[in-house]
């Protein structure tokens, strides 16, 4: 593999029903930061069927759009997703691709640097170039966040890496970029013979998604049973928030695993993080410590959870919560 | 049909020792655990094994010889055997070296009709190894899967997304990563424990499943970790306690007016 063959930064875009998700904004910053760096220029791939506005990806700083066009692209499966995206790799050799770490990006990231033989590094929270070597520096946190690494891809490209959602503002839209929108047909190589996509159902439970959401609010093992759990999602509807949870609380029953946050469940850093009766465990901690604000509410004023918090109120969560609802909802009708 | 389940041994504690010349892990605990996620993937197969006929159940892993022990385990718990894959030379490899091993394992083992494996691994949570093992193998992989149904050739899955879950169907053979939600992984049992120390689990290095020392361990791996550092864990924190002056919560409201999280 001649690496000096490989130029351009290229994100993979995400786009739901046919619109394009905020998380493509964001790689979009972090793809515009690395592609200044390296002189070179920013593309966005997107894959799917009928795509709206592809223009806004030029305003929030792509050079160049590549709309891989086909219905066998509308919804996600891991076999066309791959094909489209090793094919477009092939033809357009970006030396850097990055995607989200999102289950789509998490899903066929593996699978193209797989069949690429080349190295991929996931949800990284920093990305930054080596200006001597002009290499992709691949950073994420390892053993449950207690340690960073810093990982580079030196033989092979792309040089492939997933960033957490969230781990970034989206671009800033500028009126004035210009950029060309290339529309891609690979045709029947995308069919495929042996999966197929029945539906998707939308989990009532999970009125918010919890790794899209600006705040989360979180329980654990203080809120005592199910009842006291209420509290939580109270607040959390108060606050427009996302419901999470520890795996103390998802295994009481309290709530389902899909809002569990930790080593073993999702990972999130949302603006806004309000762990309520959460001891704090390294484990729950990996999942949640790369929040932008960190509120903290516990009786125990050792708990771990305040040594990674920006604010911390000790007390009662039953006493101290209802308090902060009316506070807001106050803060809410302007009395 | 034969099912694989992929199982990795990680640490007990979070205790875990790194190398600082190569910036990977040291593996030599004593308190090393099965990857919970993958006890997931081995109770769904012998959940399978329950419910149809002729199910043989082989355990796959690649580690240390202390891995043995994970896999004694997992065929304490119901396994049919196990395969290690050991040897100095697979050490230091990365997620596409160990699929590689893996998958060159898995073929040998041929024809499998259903690989199963955690969704991630609690020490190195990159969640990347089922796929590429998928890819390799040029089979069907589904991910984040918490329900699993077997049809004449086909499974039918749940794939736990974003804001839902999603009902997708595949060809077998095929690989399948599970979450958590998926079942209640069993327990060892005595006839289980008993059979464990009789069954005997081959140990395959590279030149077992057809691999040159170029393709595995750090030579074979195409990433190189430049560093590894601690990260700043803990912030300043701004503390009350709540009393009944109501200071606590106005404090906070000012403190979140003022980051511009609520206005």
């Amino acid at each position: 593999m001649d690496v000096k063959e490989y130029r351009g930064v290229m994100v993979l875009g995400e786009q739901r029903n046919g619109t394009i998700h905020r998380v493509t904004f964001e790689l979009l910053n972090r793809g515009r930061s690395l592609a200044d760096k390296l002189g070179v220029e920013l593309s966005c791939a997107i894959l799917g069927d009928r795509v709206d506005d592809l223009g806004e990806v030029i305003l929030r700083g792509a050079d160049k759009v590549y709309h891989v066009c086909s219905q066998d692209l509308a919804t996600f499966l891991p076999g066309p997703y791959t094909r489209a995206l090793v094919q477009l790799i092939q033809e357009e050799k970006p030396e850097i691709i990055i995607a989200a770490a999102t289950t789509t990006g998490r899903t066929v990231m593996p699978l193209v640097a797989a069949r690429l033989g080349t190295g991929l590094t996931a949800d990284c929270t920093y990305l930054d170039i080596d200006p001597e070597e002009r290499i992709l520096l691949q950073t994420r946190p390892a053993i449950g966040g207690n340690i960073m690494a810093t990982i580079k891809t030196p033989f092979t490209r792309p040089q492939m890496a997933t960033v957490r959602p969230r781990s970034t503002r989206p671009a800033p839209r500028d009126e004035s970029r210009t950029g060309e929108i290339t529309v891609k047909n690979y045709g029947d190589m995308l069919v495929s013979l042996t999966e197929r996509f029945l539906e998707f159902m939308a989990d009532p439970s999970q009125e918010v998604n919890i790794q899209d959401a600006d705040i989360i609010v979180s329980g654990g093992k203080g809120l005592k049973n199910r009842e006291g759990f209420k509290l939580v999602e109270e607040l959390a509807r108060v606050l427009g928030a996302g419901v999470g949870a520890t795996r103390d609380a998802v295994e009481l029953g309290w709530i389902s695993y899909s809002h569990q946050i930790g080593l073993s469940g999702k990972t999130v850093s949302p603006k806004l993080y309000i762990a309520v009766g959460i001891s704090g465990k390294v484990q729950h901690l990996a999942g949640m410590q790369t929040s932008e604000t960190i509120v903290a509410i516990n009786k125990d004023p050792d708990a771990q959870i305040f040594q990674v918090a920006d604010f911390g109120i000790v007390g009662d969560a039953f006493e101290v919560v209802p308090e902060l609802i009316d506070a807001l909802k106050k803060l809410r009708t302007g009395a | 049909m034969n099912i694989v389940v992929l199982i990795k041994q990680v640490p007990g504690t979070d205790n875990v020792k790194m190398d600082p010349k190569t910036g990977t892990m040291i593996r030599t605990g004593k308190d090393n655990i099965i990857n919970p996620l993958d006890e997931n993937a081995l109770e769904e197969a012998l959940r399978l094994k329950r419910s149809l006929k002729n199910v043989t159940v082989t355990v796959v892993s690649m580690g240390p010889e202390s891995a043995m022990k994970a896999i004694k385990e997992a065929i304490a718990m119901g396994a049919d055997g196990g395969i290690l894959l050991s040897g100095r030379a697979f050490a230091g490899s990365d997620t596409i070296a160990t699929a590689r091993v893996l998958s060159s394992a898995i073929r040998k083992l041929w024809p499998v009709d259903l690989i199963l494996c955690g969704e991630r691994a609690t020490d190195g949570e990159t969640g990347q190894t089922g796929a590429m093992v998928a890819a390799m193998l040029d089979i069907p992989v589904q991910t984040y899967v918490q329900k699993l149904e077997v049809g004449d050739g086909i499974i039918t899955v749940e794939r736990l997304v974003e804001g839902g879950f999603e009902r997708v169907q595949v060809k077998i053979p095929a690989l399948v990563t599970v979450v958590k939600g998926i079942n209640q992984p069993g327990f060892p049992t005595l006839a289980g424990k008993l059979r464990a120390k009789e069954v005997q689990v081959p140990v395959w290095g590279p030149e077992d499943v057809g691999l040159v020392p170029d393709e595995i361990g750090l030579k074979g791996s195409p990433t190189r970790v430049v560093k590894i550092f601690s990260p700043k864990l803990s912030r300043d924190t701004i503390m009350y306690r709540h009393d009944n002056t109501g200071r606590a919560i106005s404090e906070l409201i000012n403190f979140l007016g003022a980051r511009e999280i609520i206005v």
